[in-house]
């Protein structure tokens, strides 16, 4: 089985982690229903002739993929691939608004165009020139890790050796309103705000010294609360692991009821690890698994972990390795293994 | 004729997302294509849809709107002309 090691990580999330010089990040209020993203200078990174189109999306997910180009030396990767499960929401909302308002007549091409998924992969391309493999998964809660499965998938086959994979999505201005109200509604909802990032990785079959390695991806669509704790078991297995030595483990919890599949994995498999969360400080949204993994990679560089995302058991060094679980509603459940 | 010119310029800085431009970094007489403000295709299907939303007029005539997008001034001429709203 052929690396898949992560020679650079970008992320423009709701705290200030584009620069991610500080690593103290804060939890978000619960009072605050939208996490926006901290934006950075996008005139650094983007010709404003270029950027007088492109939506929030667009924008964060071209600069986290220059940015993370730039800080793995790689001017043209072998692909490049993302994630988005709602694409770019904002001009859709734009073109579908503006058909109702003109009776569908004077549609303007912009949003249109840019309304699209792929709309950030293909940018990001036709911004480096780039006509390599370019591929955008739109799978809901698991657009990201669909995009990491194909990475390995190309590496395992010599298809490529260097690749740009991200996870991008943006709140936009009327759908998000209309989730808000159904989560909302219930006390068994979503409790954390929502929220939009961009997280892109160069990911490489070659090591590279201090980098951290994706083990293993496995994603699930329906599974019960105990098919989570078997299909974990066989997974550390193949990985031969058993939960002990997992030095910590990430889960998504939103504070929904299904925060009950980690409950369940925390209180049987995991009950002596090192336990941790994230979506308190970055919000939920369908690629947030990219944020994960982001947060898991430098917790792994940097030997240490925001008190932030801490939910039980204090940590020992060195932390070697890091699992991470996640799933929406009950459905897409993910598990990533990475270690250093 | 002058607030006309205004309205256009606001409205091309709106409408196609010129954020460098304020409505005095466009002299009246200044190329919209090419060296001037640097618009394009995509830039010329938002003018067209413009002009039949806003004013009434249907360009049809590819020919017609490389002669009718050369400036503000023309552009303005062109719209108090045939406005028919």
């Amino acid at each position: 089985m052929k690396g898949c090691y992560i020679h650079s990580a970008v992320s423009i999330s709701a705290q200030d982690s584009f620069d991610a010089k500080s690593f103290d990040f804060k939890i978000l209020e619960n009072t605050v229903e939208k996490a926006t993203a901290i934006h950075p200078n996008y005139r650094d990174f983007i010709p404003p002739a270029a950027s007088r189109r492109m939506a929030t999306g667009v924008k964060m997910g071209v600069t986290a993929a220059k940015r993370a180009l730039q800080l793995a030396n790689l001017e043209q990767p072998d692909a490049i691939i993302t994630g988005s499960g709602m694409g770019c929401i904002e001009d859709t909302e734009k073109f579908l608004n503006s058909i109702i308002a003109n009776n569908e007549e004077f549609l303007t091409p912009t949003p249109f165009i840019q309304s699209t998924h792929n709309t950030v992969g293909a940018q990001i391309a036709l911004g480096l020139k780039c006509k390599a493999y370019n591929n955008t998964f739109v799978h809901g809660s698991l657009s990201f890790e669909s995009a990491l499965i194909d990475a390995k998938q190309l590496f395992q086959e010599n298809e490529a050796q260097n690749i740009l994979v991200g996870g991008v999505e943006e709140l936009g201005k009327e759908f998000v309103d209309y989730v808000l109200m159904m989560e909302t509604s219930s006390n068994q909802g979503i409790k954390v705000p929502f929220g939009e990032g961009a997280s892109f990785f160069v990911l490489s079959s070659e090591p590279k010294l201090g980098a951290v390695n994706i083990h293993d991806i496995e994603t699930i669509s329906l599974a019960s609360e105990n098919d989570i704790i078997e299909r974990m078991k066989v997974f550390l297995s193949n990985n031969n692991l058993t939960s002990e030595k997992v030095d910590a483990i990430i889960f998504g919890n939103n504070g929904d009821s299904f925060d009950s599949y980690y409950n369940n994995l925390a209180s049987t498999l995991f009950e002596e690890n090192t336990q941790l969360q994230y979506k308190n400080i970055s919000g939920e949204f369908y690629t947030v698994s990219a944020f994960g993994l982001f947060m898991a990679t430098k917790i792994l560089e940097e030997q240490k972990i925001p008190s932030a995302m801490l939910i039980k058991n204090s940590f020992k060094k060195p932390l070697k390795n890091i699992l991470l679980y996640n799933q929406f509603k009950g459905r897409n459940h993910s598990f990533m293994l990475i270690s250093k | 004729m002058n607030e006309l010119k205004l309205e256009l310029k606001e409205k091309i800085i709106e409408q196609l997302n010129l954020e460098e431009f304020t409505v005095t970094d466009i002299d009246d007489d200044d190329a919209l294509f090419g060296d001037g403000l640097g618009l394009d295709s995509i830039d010329a299907l938002e003018l067209i849809v413009m002009l039949d939303k806003d004013y009434g007029i249907q360009l049809t005539d590819p020919k017609e709107g490389k002669e009718v997008f050369q400036s503000i001034t023309v552009l303005a001429n062109y719209i108090a002309e045939h406005r028919t709203k």
